[in-house]
């Protein structure tokens, strides 16, 4: 059994017109026992920057509460939030430094950079950088939800498609793995506003 | 565990301080993660009037794509590049921090970075991590010498070559290479050799695949043609798509954030006295 099996994990983002979506499943489980099915995996760094963990949840939980505090350190420092191409470096940077001791976690990050310009992009639990111009998707569900957004997805969609896309993309993807799903939890971020959606699920 | 107070900016290198958790998990038969590798179809050449770089550009993670369009040609210098195979976490760090000490020595020093500078320096890194560090690279660059093109394996030992090849696909590069190269080749004739040598890495190596990335590097000049060639389309798109009716999607809960507009501070006008 992989150590990224432990807990079960599917995080997926989407680009699409000057907004970018990112989901997750809801399940936290212990092998195959679910412990909670409210898990959060999907981390807010700054009104226009989230961040997803998935893999080992306590090193996710972990993580982010180092990458807060280094936000927080650059807020007080450069009195500004950070850009989500400097923000994906840090991530790397800090995952790459425990290159022989790894976290078992591999992030996928959001944002909206300057002139409301999409960004995402996920990292192998080394901090190999991949940057995309679609999706990118993250965890045990990882195969399925390749294919499910390779077929669904479609470059420049306006917010509302997006949502329903995405959601599709998720949805379909968790039912295939036995390990994540149990509801799913979306986020849509335009310049204006974020939506947060919590969507029903199989619970099985 | 007090040492995790000391969380301020890290002093540089690796930090082991959860090798022994993962250690203990290896012991309770937990599999350690598979990292993404570059598979890989990395080469160069020396041509008439300096060196040309060619590249894939498929990044896999076990047997599934990650990326299939990323970038293997990394940039060291103005006049040097290099690509990179093996652990893709690897040769990013790597080659960033090499690119990093050249332009630091560029500022101490005034001048031009030499090839056989980075060279030094990869391998050098490379040796004291004894392999650890999986980066295979291919680096070429054109200097005050003239142009150079070097392999360097993981373990840190490196070899000179007028063409070489790295990576899963390297044989059937090599092959390509070994067949048409001649000494004083034209800018296009190398450009059709090293695509033609990608070519039959992707098609033919299962770890290699996507685009042709190449970079072409002369005196006092470097071209870096991203996606030269691309020979595997996607031609299986459905016209239609797939297209979700709003409301097709069960919502059980809904918070719409209204986002703040950030406020300027514009430098008012001095007070009068």
């Amino acid at each position: 059994m992989s150590i990224f099996e432990y807990n079960g994990s599917a995080l997926v983002a989407m680009v699409g017109k000057n907004c970018f979506a990112i989901a997750s499943d809801r399940r936290l489980g212990v092998q195959l026992q679910t412990i909670a099915t409210d898990f959060q995996r999907i981390f807010k760094v700054h009104d226009k920057l989230y961040i997803g963990l998935s893999g080992l949840a306590t090193d996710a939980q972990t993580l982010y509460q180092r990458l807060a505090f280094r936000h927080k350190l650059y807020q007080l420092r450069e009195e500004r939030d950070m850009k989500p191409e400097t923000f994906a470096s840090l991530v790397s940077a800090l995952l790459y430094e425990k290159r022989f001791g790894p976290y078992f976690c591999q992030p996928v990050i959001a944002g909206l950079g300057d002139d409301d310009v999409p960004f995402i992009c996920t990292m192998d639990c080394l901090g190999a950088k991949e940057l995309a111009k679609d999706f990118v998707v993250s965890g045990t569900a990882s195969e399925s939800l390749y294919g499910a957004c390779e077929s669904m997805y479609k470059p420049n969609m306006e917010p509302e498609e997006l949502f329903e896309t995405i959601s599709q993309a998720l949805l379909s993807s968790v039912d295939r793995d036995c390990l994540s799903g149990w509801g799913g939890h979306v986020l849509l971020v335009t310049p204006t506003e974020v939506q947060e959606r919590t969507l029903k699920g199989r619970m099985d | 565990m007090a040492r995790a107070a000391a969380d301020s900016p890290p002093k540089g290198g690796f930090s082991f301080d959860l090798c022994r958790r993962n250690d203990m998990l290896l012991k309770k038969g937990v599999q350690p993660p598979s990292f993404r590798k570059t598979g890989t179809t990395i080469v160069g050449l020396v041509f008439q009037d300096g060196v040309i770089l060619g590249a894939d550009t498929r990044a896999t993670e076990g047997p599934i794509v990650a990326d299939k369009n990323c970038e293997k040609i990394h940039y060291m210098a103005p006049n040097i590049y290099c690509c990179g195979a093996g652990t893709a976490a690897d040769t990013e760090a790597v080659t960033d921090m090499v690119s990093s000490q050249l332009q630091l020595h560029r500022y101490a020093t005034g001048r031009e970075s030499r090839v056989i500078t980075a060279l030094t320096l990869l391998k050098s890194h490379l040796f004291s991590y004894q392999g650890y560090v999986s980066a295979a690279l291919v680096l070429g660059g054109v200097d005050v010498t003239g142009p150079h093109l070097h392999t360097v394996y993981p373990h840190g030992s490196t070899d000179t070559l007028p063409f070489a090849t790295m990576g899963s696909g390297s044989l059937a590069a090599m092959a390509i290479f070994e067949s048409k190269y001649r000494e004083g080749l034209t800018r296009d004739e190398g450009i059709k050799i090293v695509s033609e040598a990608i070519c039959s890495g992707i098609f033919n190596d299962l770890g290699s695949g996507s685009n042709v990335d190449v970079c072409v590097i002369t005196k006092g000049r470097a071209e870096y043609l991203r996606n030269h060639l691309l020979p595997n389309p996607r031609t299986y798109v459905s016209s239609k798509g797939y297209s979700f009716v709003k409301g097709h999607t069960e919502v059980l809960s809904t918070k719409i954030t209204p986002l703040k507009e950030k406020v300027e501070v514009v430098e008012g006008d001095a007070m009068e006295e």
